[in-house]
């Protein structure tokens, strides 16, 4: 009887939710006020501008050309999870509940933008084997630090942080934190990838709860934009890309400023300038 | 019969050949062995892997296998591949990876299997770590011999599983140069084809080997499973490395480039350039076709502008000072091993700069 007793409160406590985790789960609308040039229409050409880039990611994005996008193995790649809560569409999560313990075993989140389906599994699997597939999304696993979901994401497909170029690795790792207040998300999350990021790259989304937005699908499907001979690749040869400087002699900062790296996310940088 | 040689006349080149492929698998299994179960970390154990030497104990090596979709299965030893196909007519194996691992392997196919018949072996190419177990995971099958054939070859034939390959394979195994180790006979592909294309229907399926002329060697056939929707490459595309180009045996840039362009025609993405068809390299991770993508691209623009330097004059070292493939030397290049980025440099100069070398059945 004793073994029962503690049996049926040992169940209990093992089914009961864990205290102080956030409902992520409606529709979010993103506020673009931070970065907004950037993720709505779009970064400019060579403008690489604080961020922790190697010289091995600086070549990749000055020989990167736009016309690759006409590619048709290229035209209908969604962003990959690195970079789409960067974008202009609607993000809604959905819990999927157990139906005997109650407790969220997966956290789905989808993007409008090529319909960007995430799944971030809270059940403790482990994350496939090294030789496994990579997804655009990645294999996300969560679990909550208070109220906070914290997400690490590995398994990605090579992707990338900005739209001018400035890609990931297969090898790029992703922690997420989504923090909710009230109405409002804040979604930080901190990129490293061996090859092209002399340090983490931090940054934050934000979202507001919203009861009145749709979701509509986004199919997409290739075509031939431009006729190209058979497997012929855009890019621009290295020190020939014509559009690299735009960007710095438009707003009128330093090229060595405008090429990135760690150095140039820190306020003392200026001062180097100003000496 | 007139001895082969291979085209520059070389008798080294299959020795090389046997100890660079053999090289490519001790220098990059520890890799595999490190990534697994550890959340988010495994990219990076794979990076710290490559710089951290070889792994010279093929009884640390796992064999493991993972269900790609139909009836192919992929199967990783350290980063070597196989694949292998079921039904209710037995068991087809591409590649045996490495001697030393066969074991592992049958026992790997067997958890698969069970104890359904291993009837074909197909060899991409005749590199050692794709072809060391042929004589082990062949006596493990069983051919069906019949009719005028059984009196040819005598019913001994029936018990072993049959190997197909490229002609240039057999070659390469049964004419090695002086000093080098003949692989014993029941290793030797049972049956070649010198055409573009051969056939097999298996399992209820299609399946298309295509020779991929002059790309890693000349030897190549890439496997495509029509019905399970599986394309298995050996090693005219890897993701652990740069091109590996073996000028020696027939191997050119452009021919890689060739064939990454008809992998990307083969496959067929569901949605979102993403799944569909299923891509699985002579070595590393499994693969769509965006990844092959990704690959055809760099290995694209890194020929141009080895194209572009030969063009403007630069010397092989010259091109080796400017670093022209810096930008993916990180992810796929190396500083020790057996294929370093300066060796890649100098087989993609030299593959660009000199004619592709003319061997048999192309």
């Amino acid at each position: 009887m004793k073994v029962r007793v503690l049996a049926f409160i040992a169940a209990l406590l093992v089914s009961a939710p864990a205290f102080a985790q956030a409902d992520l789960s409606g529709v979010w609308a993103p506020l673009m006020h931070e970065d907004q040039p950037e993720r709505g229409p779009g970064p400019e050409i060579g403008d690489y501008l604080g961020l922790p880039i190697t010289d091995a990611l600086r070549l990749r994005a000055e020989s990167w050309d736009a016309s690759l996008l006409t590619v048709p193995e290229h035209q209908c790649k969604p962003h990959p999870s690195t970079y789409g809560f960067r974008g202009v569409g609607n993000l809604r999560i959905t819990n999927v509940i157990d139906a005997d313990t109650q407790q969220v075993t997966k956290i789905f989140t989808h993007i409008a933008w090529q319909e960007q389906e995430r799944e971030i599994w809270m059940d403790g699997r482990p994350h496939p084997p090294e030789f496994a597939n990579h997804t655009w999304q990645g294999f996300s696993t969560g679990h909550w630090e208070g109220n906070v979901l914290v997400v690490e994401t590995d398994h990605l497909k090579p992707g990338w942080i900005r739209r001018n170029g400035l890609a990931l690795t297969d090898q790029a790792h992703m922690t997420e934190r989504f923090i909710r207040h009230g109405d409002v998300l804040t979604h930080v999350y901190m990129i490293e990838d061996p090859h092209y990021l002399s340090e983490p790259l931090i940054k934050t989304n934000g979202f507001r709860l919203t009861a009145d937005m749709t979701m509509a699908p986004y199919p997409c499907a290739s075509v031939v934009e431009v006729v190209r001979e058979d497997g012929e690749v855009p890019h621009h040869l290295p020190g020939r890309n014509p559009f690299i400087a735009s960007f710095a002699t438009k707003h009128n900062v330093p090229v060595e400023a405008a090429s990135g790296g760690a150095e140039t996310a820190l306020p003392e940088y200026i001062k180097k300038f100003k000496q | 019969m007139e001895k082969w040689k291979s085209s520059d006349g070389s008798p080294r080149a299959t020795s090389v050949i046997c100890v660079v492929a053999i090289a490519m698998f001790l220098g990059t299994a520890g890799r595999a062995q490190q990534g697994g179960a550890a959340p988010g970390r495994a990219a990076g154990a794979g990076a710290a892997g490559r710089q951290g030497g070889a792994q010279q104990n093929f009884d640390n090596v796992q064999v493991r296998s993972l269900h790609v979709q139909g009836n192919v299965w992929m199967i990783n030893g350290g980063l070597v591949n196989a694949a292998i196909q079921v039904g209710d007519e037995g068991v087809l194996v591409v590649d045996t990876m490495v001697e030393p691992l066969a074991d592992k392997l049958l026992a790997e196919i067997r958890k698969i299997a069970g104890n359904k018949p291993i009837r074909y072996i197909i060899n991409t190419h005749v590199h050692p770590d794709h072809t060391g177990g042929n004589e082990k995971i062949a006596r493990a099958g069983k051919s069906i011999v019949g009719g005028n054939f059984a009196g040819q070859v005598g019913q001994e034939a029936a018990n072993s599983a049959q190997i197909f390959a490229h002609e240039n394979v057999q070659l390469r195994m049964s004419q090695p140069g002086p000093g080098e180790p003949m692989p014993p006979f029941a290793a030797w592909p049972t049956d070649t084809y010198i055409e573009s294309q051969k056939d097999l229907y298996f399992n209820g399926e299609g399946i298309e080997l295509l020779h991929q002329a002059n790309a890693h060697t000349d030897g190549d056939t890439v496997v495509y499973f029509r019905k399970s929707d599986v394309v298995v490459t050996g090693d005219v595309y890897v993701n652990t490395t740069l091109p590996v180009i073996n000028l020696q045996q027939g191997g050119s840039l452009n021919g890689i480039i060739k064939s990454l362009n008809h992998i990307i025609r083969i496959t067929i993405p569901k949605e979102k350039q993403e799944g569909g068809t299923y891509v699985i390299p002579g070595h590393g991770r499994l693969v769509d076709e965006a990844d092959v993508v990704e690959y055809r691209d760099m290995t694209t623009i890194i020929r141009d502008r080895f194209q572009d330097a030969i063009k403007r004059g630069q010397t092989l070292d010259q091109a080796k000072t400017a670093r022209l493939v810096r930008d993916y030397e990180g992810r796929y290049g190396a500083t020790q091993g057996f294929w370093t980025t300066d060796a890649f440099v100098e087989a993609a100069y030299k593959s660009l700069s000199q004619p592709v070398a003319v061997t048999r059945s192309n």
